[in-house]
């Protein structure tokens, strides 16, 4: 490890013959010249919690905008560029990147390797989505884009926006998605070469299996996105008219390049939280994960699936209903395997001894609540009913249900349960009790009003809405839980700053862990392992556990209580 | 800690509570948990599916939130407490939830299909109705023809930010050309077929008491139907984001009676022609003040 290189051969006299010492960095260049996976990860979680609050005060912007009728409080023209930022915002700069930090810091200590693959392409993959998040909000400073995250062409074409803000959208997925591209070949080449000794697929553990899935996901689902926004740039500086009718052009190209990658993101954004709950909900219910292959085999089923039903986004397009009938079968196809995976959870508790820990109660919140948002995806998926909720609040409650039901809840149980690993310090458990609920009052305080004003009728995306539409206490209730939801949020900032410096220590393993990542120290060293273990079931730790009980027991100690 | 245990115990109770009362709620606050009435048959047929599909969703969300309060309150760890059972899986219990799912999903797929030609067959126009000229050429892509005569076609087209709406030589005689704005009027106990397009961007044709919503694309035309028993009034907005206006691009239906109709498009009709005949005499006194 360190630099003192051996003595020459030959040599008799002990002479010291090193040239040059590396030093060490420390301070802030540390973090810029980084290769360090878990400093990359690190960096990844917090800036994407900052992107993420920055989503958050837009949505809460729109929100009091819309808690009474008529409300003046906001223009249509701010309106419009904060749905598009908090949409793009919470996708491209929330979810995806937030859900690479939690891979980059832990594929390498689950799976026993001392670092990823490529780590300086590691580390660019890092630069080019924080390169791609200042391009998307500088346009802040002159005219943000407003076309909503979808950017639907002719709208978002030269002729009706011509903002530079929606280049800057175009150069955010650009960046955002060449980095998430690299990265996800660095995830497939790190977890197909360099697993532990014993660690055969499976010994994997569910989340490096759910890192694995969303990764294949983003190299075959990007390059449609890259493609159909360079289309776009064309379009609107270079005179090409791929998306015009006008110059014989096709505006329902894009909702298809759009959506080819678009849902696919829907999955790339949910199976690593189901990754996240499935290393989780083991260990808090002292119990191997139930059905460990058929979870595994789930993620690979609603991957395929999850490229075929894309056009489910276009159901209300004019499109001839043969083609609405497969994508209609496709999405309840894909149902089937989330309710396995939803019925294996609540298995893995059956009969567990459950450890009533923060990121137990996260976890656990995530099928609770994901359940609401596939069922609502169910009515959708048959398209003559989506032809009545389709773009309503009834489609902005099935989404949040699933991304902040399921992946945000799945993302804070991940953020209370590796906190510990990666600082060496506890979270307070008073407080992440108090967040969660909070959080969960507010959440469904928020959105679950959201499905009965699509059903009467309120489309998305309109600045305001008259007192006679009768959609204002359904508004004001909404607007109420969210800022409720904000409050459970901050309640985890503030643990989070707290506990940095006057948390309880961890040590090792606080929650009794199954995977390797609790083998090492907390935080780890830079080399990750000095041994690496032989890894001989899927619950590698609780194997260490059992041999170190045995030995102890030998030698008729009772130095350290293990169950 | 006991008061936590407590407390937690409460919430869990509390939580229990709250689902009840969802369930039990859809009777008492019809509109909430379904559509508004509708005033189609396409749309009648479609809340009838949502409707089906939700009480089979409600069975499924109860079996779930169930298992997982009854889970979480059952199996907590105690001081003393049995510990946990080492269960890796059970093959037949796995296979079995793995299939009844697909066997509700394959119910609901044929239920969907029984339904699925009445939702998008517009039906013969009633007796009552409007009659309208015979041997319209009805420009149908997907959607098949009404049987029978008497169907009125509507063109209907979106614009940033208001809606045009055309009536094409499917009149008898009422106007030699009628068109109209913001407001569609529409005799009752008629089948109107819809010809949907836009002239700029995208936007949505959406009447919520009309059945479902059909997207107004440039270069393309979307179809869709209604045939509306109650005269009244119905309205809408476009639903697809379509520029800053977007909240403001309001439209409604007005269903008059067949005789009601017929006047209003002799009105419409001859005040479209005398606007114009006025324009060209405007037209005309320009050139020759020049």
């Amino acid at each position: 490890m360190t630099a003192t290189a051996p003595p020459p051969a030959g040599t008799s006299s002990p002479e010291v013959t090193l040239r040059q010492i590396k030093e060490p960095q420390t301070g802030w260049l540390s973090w810029l010249t980084t290769t360090d996976h878990k400093k990359i990860g690190i960096m990844y979680l917090v800036a994407t919690f900052m992107f993420f609050i920055l989503g958050g005060v837009e949505a809460l912007l729109m929100r009091l905008q819309l808690a009474v009728s008529d409300n003046t409080l906001v223009n249509p023209h701010t309106y419009d560029a904060l749905l598009t930022m908090h949409g793009t915002t919470m996708v491209f700069l929330f979810i995806v990147p937030v859900l690479a930090g939690f891979g980059n810091y832990l594929v390498p200590l689950m799976i026993g390797a001392r670092d990823m693959a490529f780590p300086k392409l590691n580390a660019l993959s890092f630069w080019l989505f924080i390169f791609g998040g200042l391009v998307f909000y500088a346009s802040l400073f002159f005219d943000p884009p407003g076309a909503g995250w979808t950017s639907y062409a002719p709208l978002s074409d030269d002729a009706y926006l011509q903002s530079g803000g929606i280049d800057a959208w175009i150069f955010l997925v650009h960046l955002t998605g060449l980095g998430s591209l690299v990265g996800a070949i660095n995830f497939v080449a790190t977890i197909h070469n360099m697993r532990a000794k014993g660690m055969g697929w499976g010994r994997m553990p569910l989340f490096v299996w759910a890192i694995l899935i969303y990764s294949f996901m983003l190299i075959l689902a990007l390059p449609s996105i890259a493609a159909a926004v360079t289309m776009l740039l064309t379009d609107r500086h270079f005179g090409t008219a791929f998306f015009d009718t006008t110059g014989g052009g096709d505006p329902l190209l894009w909702q298809h390049m759009f959506w080819f990658f678009g849902h696919p993101e829907v999955y790339i954004m949910i199976l690593p939280a189901f990754g996240i709950i499935s290393e989780i909900l083991p260990v808090f219910a002292r119990k191997p994960m139930f059905g460990y292959k058929a979870m595994a085999a789930a993620l690979a089923a609603i991957a395929f699936l999850g490229m075929l039903v894309w056009a489910h986004h276009m159901f209300t397009t004019p499109t001839a209903t043969v083609v609405l009938v497969f994508f209609m079968l496709s999405s309840f196809a894909i149902a089937v395997p989330t309710g396995i995976k939803i019925f294996n959870w609540i298995a893995t508790l059956w009969r567990g001894s459950i450890v009533f820990k923060t990121p137990l109660y996260f976890a656990a919140a995530l099928p609770a609540l994901f359940v609401i948002g596939g069922i609502s995806g169910v009515l959708l998926a048959i398209f003559p009913v989506d032809w009545q909720l389709h773009d309503t609040y009834f489609v902005v409650a099935h989404l949040h249900y699933v991304l902040f039901g399921g992946t945000v809840f799945g993302i804070f149980a991940g953020l209370y349960y590796w906190f510990p690993k990666m600082s060496g310090r506890m979270l307070s458990e008073g407080l992440g009790k108090l967040s969660f609920w909070v959080m969960f009052a507010g959440f469904n305080l928020t959105f679950l009003v959201q499905h009965s004003a699509g059903l009467s009728g309120m489309p998305r995306r309109i600045y305001r809405y008259p007192e006679a539409a009768g959609w204002e206490g359904f508004n004001f209730i909404s607007t109420v839980g969210s800022f409720l939801l904000g409050i459970g949020v901050l309640i985890t900032v503030v643990n989070v700053i707290r506990s940095l410096k006057k948390g309880r220590r961890a040590g090792n393993d606080p929650w009794q862990g199954n995977t390797l990542e609790w083998f090492t120290q907390s935080p780890p060293p830079e080399n990750n392992f000095d041994v690496v273990p032989l890894v001989r079931s899927v619950e590698p730790m609780k194997d260490i556990r059992r041999e170190v009980e045995k030995s102890t027991a030998a030698e008729g100690s009772v130095a350290q209580p293990v169950s | 800690m006991p008061p936590a245990l407590r407390s937690s115990r409460t919430t869990l109770a509390l939580t229990g509570a709250l689902l009840l009362l969802l369930v039990a709620a859809p009777a008492a606050f019809g509109g909430i948990f379904t559509f508004d009435e509708q005033g189609s048959q396409n749309g009648k047929d479609i809340s009838f599916l949502y409707n089906i599909t939700l009480i089979i969703g409600l069975v499924i969300f109860l079996v779930v939130e169930g298992a997982i309060i009854y889970c979480l309150v059952k199996y907590r760890a105690r001081r003393g407490g049995p510990d946990a059972e080492q269960i890796r899986g059970n093959t037949p219990l796995e296979i079995g939830w793995t299939v009844g799912a697909a066997v509700i999903l394959v119910g609901l797929t044929v239920l969907t299909f029984l339904y699925l030609g009445d939702i998008t067959d517009p039906p013969a126009s009633s007796a009552n109705g409007y009659q309208a000229a015979e041997g319209v050429q009805f420009a149908t892509r997907d959607q098949p023809k009404p049987p029978g005569n008497g169907a009125l076609e509507i063109d209907v087209n979106g614009q940033q930010y208001m809606w045009r709406f055309d009536y094409p030589g499917s009149l008898k005689g009422e106007a030699e050309r009628l068109y109209s704005f913001y407001e569609m009027v529409v005799p009752t106990n008629t089948t109107v077929t819809l010809n949907i397009t836009a002239s700029d961007v995208i936007h949505s044709w959406w009447i919520p008491t009309l059945g479902g919503k059909a997207d107004a694309t440039p270069g393309y035309t979307n179809e869709t139907w209604f045939k509306i028993e109650k005269p009244g009034i119905y309205k809408g907005q476009c639903a697809e984001l379509c520029g800053e206006n977007h909240a403001d691009m309001l439209a409604r239906v007005r269903a008059v009676p067949p005789d009601e109709f017929r006047a209003w498009a002799a009105k419409q009709g001859a005040d479209i022609k005398a606007a114009q005949v006025g324009l060209g005499l405007q037209r005309l006194q320009g050139v020759g003040s020049e």
